[in-house]
């Protein structure tokens, strides 16, 4: 019986002994044990891989000249030429204006609409009149960029638009609001707004739900009116979503939707429809000077990082919310 | 208890609960309107929609607009082509996401953190537009129907999505199945993918609305009209007006109606290409904030 227990004894000592004899070893056991999870990952990694990080090394021909023929590692080395070119160029200011306006535009007047929304839903005490606006409200999001377009153009054209007929039936005069290169903006702004306002509330109306509601039966004890519930309370309450989802928007602020300005634009609202991506779009794709367009590219995801760095450093001094 | 509640409602409150509801509803007609009236429009008399009788209900009935988008070969091949690459695509898609979700949320995974790097990186920092271009092009992908399928396989985002949501599983049954004697694959579709049914509609719907609207990459990486997608022929219809041939006639009443009949057939093929988002819409309706959610807990 004791012998028995000693043979069980060292053999474990021995399997011990086999299981430490260095990292390698078991780092390959614990590789092997996996190896169905390995495969599993693979067709991610391999995809990655080609789409994700081979373009990340492709931005090196911001600082070439590529010619295909060449390939991406033979073409010659140029420094920072396309750069100075870019900035040197006559359309530099009215694209970086432009680009800017734009986003700062959309996110400023388009950041308070999905919390007033969602505040409104959750003062809602009707659940039927509730879920039917969040339906209808929400439904917007999920056209297409080119039907909302499309819809713009026909409601807003100057001779059979349904707008301009309102307009001519409450006394004004009819106006092509889609060739016009002051009403641009407005008109992204406002579209994008009826777009995305159900959509973006989702993320609010959930923090809203998240309250603890003894905070609401301790200031209705203490006499608040609903107002100033909703001023003291739910605001607050809701605030650290909003920074955050604010600094994640103004990390995107040089990324502005390139499809929807690229569809709505027309050679008579170019001056200031013309955005940095329609600029690399044209010049890149449709005229093949990928070395420029890649260092444009390139120098616009630089301010859209710096830009999120500062707002969230900012942030972080202010409120003590940041995403990094 | 909610009754007397109600009895002591102040006027105060009355007015508050009235002002709420007032700009709810506003709201709510706000977003329905635009869509009520493009169906509106689509099965009213051409003429009168252009001179503007047309408001609220249809005028002048008449299905000529449906009948012409149906007779269109173009938008035929569009829609064809679009649900292909919808179904196709969403199922690539979703397999692919599940497949790596799974993996990365296992604890005991050996090299866990650099898997999560190396996928949580493409979210940050891109090649962007034009290097991307190049390698697709590199690999002789451009203007092959495969690019559309391809290209947008995996999303990193919804990786991380799906991988939060699997470890939220109560990993007791995962080690049960182990025990019995399970492969790390057998785990995954016995006990993982069961368990999933909401992500996985999530995971559905985010990639289904991509491929079924995507206008960009289609616009970008195929100029074959055969493969093109519904939103390319789309824009060409309805921002381009590239569909009414008027040199085969030479009437001027004629080419007016024809001019008119366009107009109308516009809001018909809206309607028609946004009948599968709709059909799909009540069924997915009650897992976007599921899908919001776990999207913002991300961490």
């Amino acid at each position: 019986m004791t012998k028995f227990l000693e043979s069980n004894k060292s053999a474990i000592k021995r399997e011990n002994a086999v299981r430490d004899k260095g990292g390698k070893r078991s780092a390959f056991s614990r590789l092997r044990r996996c190896w169905q999870l390995y495969l599993l990952l693979l067709p991610t990694v391999v995809y990655l891989f080609i789409f994700n990080y081979l373009p990340m090394a492709g931005i090196q021909i911001a600082f070439r000249d590529y010619k295909f023929s060449r390939g991406i590692w033979d073409s010659a080395w140029v420094g920072l030429k396309h750069f100075r070119t870019f900035f040197e160029s006559v359309q530099f200011e009215s694209l970086m204006l432009n680009t800017v306006k734009i986003s700062v535009y959309a996110l400023l007047f388009g950041f308070p609409f999905p919390i007033i929304l969602a505040l409104l839903l959750n003062e809602c005490r009707s659940m039927k009149l509730k879920k039917t606006v969040q339906t209808l409200t929400y439904a917007p999001y999920f056209i297409s960029t080119v039907v909302m377009v499309s819809m713009l153009s026909m409601f807003l054209s100057p001779s059979t638009g349904i707008v301009n007929k309102a307009i001519s039936l409450l006394g004004g005069t009819p106006y092509d609001f889609m060739g016009s290169a002051k009403a641009f903006r407005s008109i992204y702004v406002i579209s994008g707004i009826w777009q995305g306002t159900g959509w973006s509330s989702i993320i609010f109306i959930a923090a809203l739900a998240g309250i603890d509601p003894q905070l609401h039966e301790a200031a209705e004890i203490d006499g608040a009116n609903r107002l100033q519930r909703i001023w003291h309370i739910n605001l607050p309450g809701i605030l650290p979503t909003a920074v955050i989802v604010f600094i994640m928007n103004c990390g995107s602020i040089m990324s502005v939707g390139f499809e929807k300005v690229y569809l709505m634009q027309n050679s008579m609202n170019q001056s200031t429809s013309e955005i940095i991506a329609t600029y690399v779009y044209k010049m890149g794709i449709q005229k093949a000077q990928y070395s420029y367009t890649t260092a444009i590219g390139l120098f616009n995801s630089l301010i859209n990082l710096v830009l999120l760095l500062i707002v969230n450093h900012i942030s972080k001094k202010v409120s003590e919310i940041s995403v990094f | 208890m909610v009754r007397s509640r109600k009895r002591k409602e102040s006027l105060d409150n009355r007015i508050f609960n009235g002002i709420v509801t007032f700009l709810l509803v506003l709201c709510g007609l706000a977003a329905l309107y635009p869509l009520l009236f493009v169906v509106v429009a689509s099965i009213s008399d051409p003429v009168r929609v252009n001179s503007g009788e047309v408001w609220l209900f249809p005028v002048g009935f008449q299905l000529d607009g449906y009948l012409q988008v149906f007779g269109n070969k173009w938008i035929f091949i569009g829609y064809r082509n679009s649900l292909i690459y919808t179904v196709l695509g969403t199922f690539l898609n979703v397999l692919v996401t599940l497949m790596a979700g799974y993996p990365l949320s296992r604890k005991d995974l050996y090299g866990r953190k650099l898997f999560n790097w190396y996928i949580a990186i493409p979210m940050w920092f891109g090649g962007g537009l034009i290097p991307t271009y190049v390698v697709v092009n590199h690999l002789h992908l451009v203007n092959t129907p495969l690019v559309l399928l391809i290209l947008g396989l995996v999303s990193s985002f919804n990786i991380i999505i799906c991988r939060t949501f699997i470890a939220s599983l109560p990993y007791e049954l995962q080690e049960s199945a182990k025990i019995d004697g399970c492969s790390d694959f057998g785990i995954l579709w016995k006990i993982v993918v069961p368990l999933s049914k909401p992500i996985i509609a999530v995971l559905c719907l985010y990639y289904a609305v991509g491929h079924w609207n995507d206008y960009f990459s289609a616009m970008i990486y195929v100029s074959d009209k055969n493969f093109q997608t519904l939103q390319v022929f789309l824009r060409e219809i309805l921002l381009l007006n590239q569909n009414i041939d008027l040199e085969t006639i030479e009437d001027p009443a004629v080419v007016a109606l024809k001019l008119q009949m366009a107009q109308v057939m516009k809001y018909s093929l809206i309607v028609v290409a946004s009948i599968p988002l709709l059909i799909a819409y009540p069924f997915v309706q009650k897992f976007f904030v599921k899908g919001v959610m776990i999207g913002s807990v991300k961490g």
